[in-house]
C-alpha cells in the first residue's frame, strides 16, 4: 500500500486539530539549532535531521513509513526515493508508505529543486533505512540469540540462517525514538541491488490515467469553498475602488474579500466564483504605472546597479591566443507556464493554519505565511500535494498565500483558490533576462588559450523565504516589501550557475554582475542560468572549433579532462550516429554538452535540425542524449527526465519570449506565448543513461535544458550557415539571418 | 458548386474558340535546366519581394508539402484545381523553362507546352506585371530548391476540363496588357495601383465573378468568394460598421489585425503574413490605391464605438453582472434564447470575460466583418473549424465548436450573435450554408 | 435542472446551463479527470469526448449536452482493470507530472475509435490541440501507437510494482 493523495489528504483533515506529536528534531534550513554530531558529517539531509525515526518508521503490524522533506513534482522522485528504502530494508517497494514534505511530520529538507533530491533525500533515507535494518538485525540477534553476522533482512522479517525468524513489527514496537544516524551505514554492495538500478513503475501513474484523485486541485473535503482572485493588472497596481457590495450581492457568494489591493471572492460552487471574479475585475478601478524596460532590454539591464562578482580568474602566460573571437548570448524573459495554473487550499480554525499546496518548500512557506498573517510558526501547517509541473518557483506559493487569506476571511471553512490561465501566465516570477558576453582564443594548434566571460543577470531565486516574496503580501493594506535579492553563491550559482566552462583552459576570466533590481518579476526557473551559460559556453565552443577546423565533438574531448564527461559526450555522439553522418538538404547537426553546476549531473545532447529556407521555420528531426547522473535508482525516470528536458529547453530555445508593454505583461496565454506542440516534436529521442552504480547521486531534472539550445543553434549554423544567438530563436530571426 | 448556365454557356464558347482560334498554342522547345543557368543576387532579392506581394508561395505549397512544390487543392465553382510545382525541378516542376516560358505563362496563362493555364492562377492580373518584374520572380523561382512532386491531376466538370475551352475564355476576359501609370496620379497611387491590379491580385478573390468565372468589370472590390469563405466587399463595399480609413487598412494588411475591424482569417490569413515580409511603402501604397476608391463617410471616434461594442458584448452576459443579479436568478432557461445561454458559456471566456482581467481581447464582435457580412459563411467557418496559428508562432487561437456543437446549436448561437451584434438583417440562410460547409467535411 | 449522461449514467445536475462542462464534471459531480488547464480551449487539459468527438469541457456548456453521450476518463476503466489505452499509458510509462495526461488520453480514445489504425501523421496531427509542457510528448505518442496494436520502438521492460 502507498501513500495515496486521499490518503495523505484525509489523515491531514483528520489530523486538523492537531495531535501529531512526532518525536524528531527539526532543524530549520541554516541549521542554526543543529546539535553536535560530533565527527565526520551524515549523508545528506541527516545531517540535518539526525534521527532514524525522523526518516523511517516501522508500524506494529510492520508496515513501513518512510518520510522526506522532499515533494513529488512529476519528476518521480517518490518512485525513486521508495526504491532506495525498499532496497535496503529488504522489502518490497509496495509494501512503504512514503509521506512527503509536510511541516508537521517529515524532516525540513528546504526547497526541492536545483536537482538536489537525490543528492540529500536520497542519501539520506539509503543511509537511514541501512541504519534502520541494522538496528533491527541487532535486536533480532539479542532475541533469537543468533550472531548478527548469521541474519539477514527480508521481506519484513529478520531471517536466520536456521530459517528462524522475526517480524520488523515486533523488533520496531518499542520504537527507536532516540536512535542518532551514524556517518557511516552498512550499505548494501549495488552489484546485489534487486529493485534500485531497475526501471520502476511510478507509483502515482495509475491513478492519473484512470481519474484518481492525484493533485492538490483534486481535494475536496467536506465544506469547501471555491474562491478566485481579482490579480492586480500590473506590477505597481494599486486598486481605487470595487463594488465589493453589489458582488457580495451575486447567486452563490459567500464572501468578497478585499484587503487593500488584495481582492477575490469566495462561493459555494465553482463557476459562481469565476462569474463573480469577472464581475468584480469589471468593477475595480486600478492606479497604474508604466514599470516595465522598454527599448533595448540589454542595453536596459545593463545599465543599472550591479555587483561584480569574479567566478573564476587565472592567467598562464604561456598560452597565446592566435585567433580570437568575441560573440555576446542573449535571452529576455522565459515562463514556467505550469499547464495548469497554481492552486491551494487552506483551512483557518482554532487559531491554527493548515495549507494544502504544491510549493516546493513547505517549511520555507509556512514561515512566510505566518509572517503575513502575524501568527507563530508552530500554528501553519503546510502540507505538499501534487500540481502540475512546476520546473521552479512559480505561482504555487503565492495561491497559498492567496488561499492563507481567504481562509482567514472565512474560519472553519476550507478554501480552495484556483489561479486562472491569465493570472499564472501574467503574475509569475519569469527566468530572468541574461547577457553572456564571452570572448576567447585559440592557440596556433588550435586549443582554447584564453577565455573571458561576463555576464549579467537579475536573481534567480527570489522563492519566500519571508512574506516578502509572497506576492499577494505586497498588496496588502499594510503591504510587505519584497526584498532586495541576494546572489546565490558558486559553486551553485544563480544567473552565474554553469558560467566557468569546464573545458581545460590556460588563461580564464569569469566575471558575473548581479543585478539587484527587478523591474519584471523574476525567480527559479528550471536550471536557473545554466540555460543561458551553457547555450553559451557551447555555442561559443562551436565557434571556436570552427576557427580552428575542428569537428566539434573532437574538440570538446580534446579539452575535456573529466573521463566521465568524455564517456558522456563519446555516449550521446555514437547514439547520434556523429561519425558518418549524411547531411541531407536543408539539414544540420548540432552538439553539445555541460556538467550541470560543474558538479553534478553530466549531459550531452546531439540533434539533428532541418531548416525551411522559405520560412526560416527550424525544426528538431530527431535528437539523441546520454546522461550520467551517477548512481541510477531509476534508469526509466531519468531517461523521462531527459526527454522531457530536451523537448521543454527546445520549446525555450525556439519559442520563447515574455512579452509585455510599458505597463503590464502582454502574455497572458497560449496565444500569446506559444509553446511547442505536437507538430514540433522530433521523430525520435534516444536517451542512453549511463550507470554509475556505487557513485554519488548526481540529480537529473535540469540537466538536459542548457545542452538542448546549443546543439540547436549549432544545428541551425550547420544546416544554414547562419549563427544565432539571441534565444529564442524564432523562425523571423533565423529566415532575417539566412535571406533569400 | 456547379452552375449550369456556366456549364452551357462554356460549351458554347468552346466550339466557337476552338474553331477561332486553334486547338493549342505552339510548345518551346528551350531544354536548358535551371542548373546552367546564373542569377543576379539583387534580382533574386527583388524577386523574393515580388513572389510575397503575389502570394506564388501560399498557392504553389500544399498542406505540409514543401515550398513551392505544388499540391494544393483549390476549390472552384467548376472543380477542384491542384496548384503545379513551380519549383526548378526538370522532370516535375518548372526546371526546363526559359525566361520567355515563364512570361508567356505570367502574362498570357500558356505553359511551356502550349497549354492553356487555368484562371485560377490569376495569369488574367499577372499580365499586368511588368517585364523586368517577370524576370525577377523568373530569378528567385530558379534559385528555390528543387523539389520532385508530381501535380495530382484536376478534378473539373465538362467543358472546364477541356483547356482548349479556355482559349475562348481567354478571348473574352483576358485584357493582356502591362500596367500603364496613370500621370494624373501620384507615384504612390500608382505603385499601389499597380501592385493591386498586378501582383497582389486583390480582385481575384474580392472582386464578383460572372457565370464564366470571370471578374465582374462593373463591380471591383464588391465582394467575392474564395476557398470557401467570403471575401467582403472592399472599403465603401465593406459591410464593417466602421470606416476603413487608411491607417486601419495598413494596420490590418501589415499586422493581420486592426483593432475596429478583425482580424484576417481564412485564406487572408497568409496574404497578410507575406505583407509583413515587405517593405512597408508597398503596403502603404497598396492601402493608397484601394482607400481612393472609396466614398466617404462620417463615423464616431475610435474608443466610443469600441467601448460601444464591447457594451454590447457585456449586455450579452450582463444578466451575470452584479447589478443584473436578480434578473439572472428571475429568468428561466426556456425564456432564454437557447443561443445565449450558449453563447455564455461557450463564448463569453473569451468574447467578453470582463473588462479588468488580462486575457487576449479579439476585436468586440459587434465591429468584425464576418458577423456583419452578408453572408454567414465566414462566421460559421470559424466556429465550425477555430483559428490555429502555425507552430510556435503567436496568433489567435479559436477551438473549432464543430464537434462540441449539434448543427442545430451552431446554427442557434449564429443566429444569436448577428441579432446580438450587428444591425444588418438577420442571416436567413444559415441553415443551409452550415450544410454546405459540413458537406466538406470528411466524415 | 439539467439532465447529463456521463459513461452511460444519467446525472440530474443543479446548474445553470451557460455552467462549462468542466466545472460539473469537477464541481458537481466530483469527478478529476478532466482538468482545469487554461478554460479558453487553448490547450485540452479538459478533454472529454461527445457523442464520439473529442471536445474542451472547459468552453462546452451544460445547455448544449442534453440527451447527448458524455464519456470520461473514469468511464475507460480503473487502476485494476484499466481499458487497453490506460494500459498502454502506464506500460510505456507516459506521464512526468501527468496533469495534461487524461485530456491527451481522451483525445487519443476518439481518434482511435474513428480509426483504430492511424498513421503517425494521422496521430500527431489528432493531438495537435492538446499540450504538454513536461516534454512527455515521445510517450504520449508511443502508448497510442500501443493500443492501436502496432509495434512499439524501443520498448523498455519495465519492472512493475504490484500496487
Amino acid at each position: 500500500m502507498n501513500a495515496s493523495i486521499s490518503d495523505v489528504g484525509r489523515r491531514a483533515f483528520l489530523a486538523r486539530s492537531g495531535a501529531l506529536v512526532v518525536a524528531f528534531s527539526l532543524a530549520p534550513l541554516q541549521g542554526v539549532a543543529q546539535e553536535k554530531t560530533g565527527g565526520a558529517k551524515l549523508p545528506g539531509s541527516l545531517e540535518k535531521a539526525p534521527l532514524l525515526d525522523a526518516w523511517i518508521r516501522v508500524g506494529a503490524d510492520g508496515g513501513v513509513t518512510v518520510f522526506t522533506g522532499k515533494a513529488e513534482l512529476g519528476q518521480g522522485v517518490r518512485t525513486a526515493l521508495t526504491a532506495l528504502a525498499a532496497e535496503e530494508l529488504g522489502i518490497a517497494p509496495a509494501g512503504i508508505v512514503l509521506v512527503t514534505a509536510d511541516t508537521s511530520r517529515t524532516p525540513d529538507e528546504g526547497y526541492t529543486a536545483g536537482s538536489n533530491s537525490m543528492k540529500d533525500s536520497g542519501t539520506a533515507i539509503r543511509s537511514a533505512a541501512a541504519q534502520v535494518r541494522e538496528l533491527l538485525i541487532e535486536r533480532a540477534s539479542a532475541k533469537l540469540g543468533v550472531a548478527a553476522e548469521r541474519l539477514h533482512a527480508k521481506d519484513g522479517n529478520v531471517v536466520a540462517d536456521d530459517g528462524r525468524r522475526v517480524g520488523f513489527g515486533d523488533l520496531a514496537a518499542q520504537g527507536y525514538a532516540e536512535v542518532r544516524a551514524k556517518p557511516d551505514a552498512k550499505l548494501k554492495d549495488p552489484r546485489s541491488y534487486s529493485v534500485v538500478g531497475k526501471s520502476l513503475a511510478r507509483v502515482d501513474i495509475p491513478a492519473k490515467v484512470t481519474g484518481g484523485v492525484a493533485y492538490v486541485q483534486d481535494l475536496r473535503p467536506p465544506g469547501m469553498l471555491h474562491a478566485r482572485v481579482v490579480c492586480p493588472p500590473s506590477y505597481r497596481a494599486r486598486l481605487r475602488d470595487a463594488d465589493v457590495g453589489a458582488v457580495a450581492r451575486m447567486p452563490g457568494v459567500v464572501k468578497v474579500v478585499r484587503d487593500g489591493s488584495v481582492l477575490g471572492v469566495v462561493t459555494a460552487h465553482e463557476f459562481d466564483a469565476i462569474r463573480a471574479m469577472r464581475a468584480l475585475a469589471a468593477t475595480a478601478r486600478w492606479d497604474e504605472q508604466p514599470s516595465l524596460p522598454h527599448g533595448d532590454l540589454f542595453a536596459a539591464l545593463q545599465a543599472l546597479p550591479a555587483q561584480e562578482i569574479v567566478n573564476a580568474d587565472r592567467h598562464d602566460g604561456a598560452a597565446q591566443g592566435m585567433r580570437r573571437l568575441e560573440a555576446t548570448y542573449t535571452r529576455g524573459y522565459q515562463m514556467h507556464g505550469s499547464i495548469g495554473p497554481s492552486c491551494a487550499l487552506a483551512l483557518y480554525q482554532d487559531d491554527a493554519l493548515t495549507v494544502w499546496t504544491h510549493s516546493q518548500g513547505v517549511y520555507p512557506l509556512r514561515a512566510s505565511i505566518a509572517e503575513m498573517l502575524h501568527l507563530p510558526a508552530e500554528r501553519v501547517h503546510c502540507i505538499h500535494v501534487e500540481g502540475s509541473g512546476c520546473y521552479g518557483h512559480n505561482a504555487a506559493d503565492d495561491a497559498a498565500a492567496y488561499a492563507a487569506l481567504f481562509a482567514r476571511a472565512v474560519p472553519a471553512h476550507p478554501v480552495r483558490v484556483q489561479w486562472m490561465r491569465e493570472q499564472e501566465h501574467t503574475c509569475e516570477p519569469y527566468g530572468p533576462a541574461m547577457i553572456a558576453k564571452l570572448s576567447g582564443s585559440v592557440d596556433a594548434s588550435g586549443g582554447i588559450a584564453e577565455w573571458n566571460a561576463e555576464g549579467w543577470s537579475n536573481s534567480h531565486s527570489t522563492r519566500p523565504g519571508g512574506a516578502g516574496n509572497l506576492m499577494p503580501a505586497w498588496y496588502l493594506a499594510t503591504p510587505f516589501a519584497q526584498p532586495v535579492p541576494k546572489p546565490i553563491p558558486m559553486p551553485e550559482g544563480g544567473g552565474d550557475r554553469n558560467s566557468i566552462p569546464i573545458y581545460t583552459v590556460p588563461s580564464l576570466r569569469v566575471v558575473h554582475r548581479f543585478i539587484p533590481a527587478m523591474p519584471i518579476r523574476v525567480s527559479a526557473l528550471r536550471s536557473l542560468g545554466a540555460y543561458v551559460n551553457v547555450f553559451a559556453i557551447e555555442s561559443f565552443v562551436d565557434e571556436l572549433a570552427h576557427a580552428a577546423g575542428s569537428d566539434p565533438v573532437a574538440y570538446r574531448i580534446r579539452h575535456l579532462g573529466d573521463r566521465r564527461a568524455r564517456d558522456v559526450v563519446n555516449a550521446a555522439a555514437t547514439r547520434f550516429g556523429w561519425e558518418g553522418f549524411t547531411r541531407k538538404p536543408g539539414h544540420g547537426r548540432g552538439f553539445a554538452f555541460a556538467r550541470y553546476k560543474n558538479l553534478a549531473a553530466y549531459c550531452a545532447v546531439a540533434v539533428e535540425v532541418s531548416l525551411e529556407h522559405e520560412t526560416g521555420r527550424a525544426r528538431v528531426v530527431r535528437a539523441a542524449a546520454a546522461i550520467d547522473s551517477g548512481q541510477a535508482v531509476d534508469p526509466d525516470g531519468l531517461r523521462n527526465q531527459i526527454e522531457g528536458g530536451i523537448i521543454q529547453s527546445m520549446s525555450w530555445t525556439l519559442f520563447e519570449a515574455v512579452s509585455y508593454d510599458a505597463t503590464r505583461i502582454t502574455s497572458v496565454d497560449w496565444s500569446t506565448y506559444p509553446i511547442a506542440r505536437f507538430a514540433d516534436i522530433p521523430d525520435r529521442i534516444d536517451v542512453e543513461v549511463i550507470d554509475r552504480p556505487g557513485e554519488p547521486f548526481l540529480g537529473t531534472g535540469e540537466a538536459a535544458q542548457g545542452p538542448t539550445a546549443a546543439a540547436i543553434a549549432n544545428a541551425i549554423a550547420d544546416a544554414g550557415n547562419v549563427r544565432l544567438r539571441d534565444l529564442p530563436l524564432t523562425r523571423a530571426k533565423i529566415k532575417a539571418a539566412i535571406g533569400v | 458548386m456547379i452552375d449550369l448556365r456556366a456549364v452551357r454557356c462554356l460549351s458554347m464558347l468552346a466550339l466557337v474558340g476552338a474553331a477561332l482560334l486553334g486547338c493549342a498554342e505552339s510548345p518551346t522547345t528551350t531544354a536548358q535546366t535551371a542548373a546552367e543557368r546564373t542569377f543576379d543576387r539583387a534580382q533574386v532579392a527583388k524577386g523574393a519581394e515580388l513572389s510575397a506581394l503575389g502570394d506564388c508561395r501560399v498557392c504553389h505549397t500544399g498542406d505540409g508539402g514543401r515550398a513551392f512544390a505544388g499540391g494544393r487543392p483549390l476549390p472552384t465553382p467548376f472543380g477542384t484545381i491542384y496548384s503545379t510545382n513551380i519549383t526548378p525541378d526538370a522532370e516535375t516542376g518548372i526546371g526546363r523553362w526559359s525566361r520567355d516560358d515563364f512570361r508567356r505563362a505570367m502574362h498570357e496563362g500558356i505553359d511551356r507546352a502550349g497549354r492553356h493555364l487555368y484562371p485560377a492562377f490569376p495569369y488574367d492580373h499577372f499580365t499586368h506585371v511588368t517585364d523586368d518584374d517577370v524576370d525577377a520572380l523568373y530569378a528567385f523561382i530558379m534559385t528555390r530548391e528543387a523539389v520532385s512532386a508530381r501535380t495530382p491531376r484536376n478534378r473539373l466538370v465538362f467543358p472546364a476540363n477541356l483547356r482548349p475551352v479556355l482559349a475562348a475564355w481567354n478571348w473574352l476576359y483576358l485584357d493582356a496588357r502591362r500596367f500603364t501609370p496613370d500621370p494624373a496620379q501620384s507615384a504612390e497611387w500608382n505603385r499601389g495601383a499597380y501592385l493591386v491590379e498586378g501582383l497582389a491580385h486583390c480582385g481575384a478573390c474580392h472582386t464578383p465573378r460572372n457565370i464564366a468565372g470571370a471578374e465582374k468589370r462593373g463591380e471591383p472590390f464588391g465582394g467575392g468568394d474564395a476557398e470557401g469563405w467570403h471575401a467582403p466587399g472592399l472599403l465603401a463595399a465593406s459591410p464593417a460598421p466602421v470606416e476603413w480609413t487608411a491607417d486601419a487598412l495598413f494596420r490590418y494588411l501589415r499586422n493581420g489585425f486592426d483593432a475596429e475591424h478583425g482580424l484576417a482569417a481564412g485564406p487572408m490569413a497568409p496574404v497578410v503574413d507575406e505583407l509583413a515580409t515587405v517593405p512597408e511603402a508597398e503596403v502603404h501604397a497598396i492601402v493608397t490605391y484601394l482607400t481612393s476608391r472609396t466614398g466617404q463617410t462620417r463615423n464616431a471616434p475610435a474608443n466610443e464605438r469600441i467601448a460601444a461594442a464591447e457594451q454590447r458584448e457585456f449586455d450579452a452576459v450582463g444578466r451575470h453582472a452584479p447589478d443584473r443579479a436578480s434578473e439572472a436568478s428571475a429568468s428561466s432557461a426556456e425564456t432564454q434564447d437557447a443561443g445565449e445561454v450558449i453563447f455564455a458559456g461557450a463564448c463569453a471566456t473569451c468574447h467578453y470575460a470582463g473588462a479588468g482581467t488580462p486575457r487576449t481581447t479579439p476585436v468586440p464582435l459587434a465591429l468584425t466583418t464576418s458577423v456583419n457580412a452578408p453572408t454567414p459563411q465566414n462566421a460559421l467557418r470559424v466556429v465550425v473549424e477555430g483559428l490555429h496559428p502555425a507552430s510556435g508562432e503567436p496568433g489567435a487561437i479559436m477551438p473549432g465548436f464543430g464537434s462540441a456543437l449539434t448543427h442545430a446549436q451552431i446554427v442557434a448561437v449564429v443566429e444569436y450573435v448577428r441579432a446580438r451584434f450587428s444591425d444588418r438583417p438577420r442571416w436567413t440562410d444559415v441553415n443551409a450554408t452550415l450544410h454546405g460547409i459540413e458537406r466538406e467535411q470528411p466524415k | 435542472m439539467i439532465e447529463l449522461d456521463v459513461n452511460g449514467r444519467r446525472h440530474a445536475v443543479d446548474a445553470e446551463g451557460d455552467t462549462p462542462l468542466l466545472y460539473v464534471l469537477r464541481d458537481h459531480l466530483a469527478m478529476n479527470g478532466a482538468k482545469f488547464g487554461c478554460g479558453l480551449g487553448q490547450c485540452g487539459a479538459c478533454t472529454v469526448i461527445v457523442d464520439g468527438k473529442a471536445v474542451f469541457s472547459c468552453v462546452t456548456p451544460i445547455s448544449v449536452l442534453g440527451g447527448r453521450a458524455i464519456r470520461t476518463i473514469e468511464g475507460l476503466g480503473t487502476p485494476d482493470r484499466p481499458s487497453p489505452l490506460q494500459r498502454a499509458f502506464i506500460d510505456e510509462q507516459a506521464a512526468q507530472c501527468g496533469y495534461c495526461i487524461a485530456g491527451m488520453i481522451m483525445r487519443a480514445q476518439a481518434l482511435l475509435d474513428a480509426n483504430p489504425s492511424p498513421s503517425d501523421a494521422e496521430i500527431r496531427r489528432h493531438m495537435a490541440p492538446n499540450l504538454c509542457r513536461c516534454g512527455t510528448h515521445m510517450r504520449i505518442l508511443r502508448a497510442i501507437r500501443r493500443a492501436a496494436q502496432r509495434v512499439p520502438t524501443a520498448a523498455t521492460p519495465l519492472r512493475s510494482t504490484p500496487t
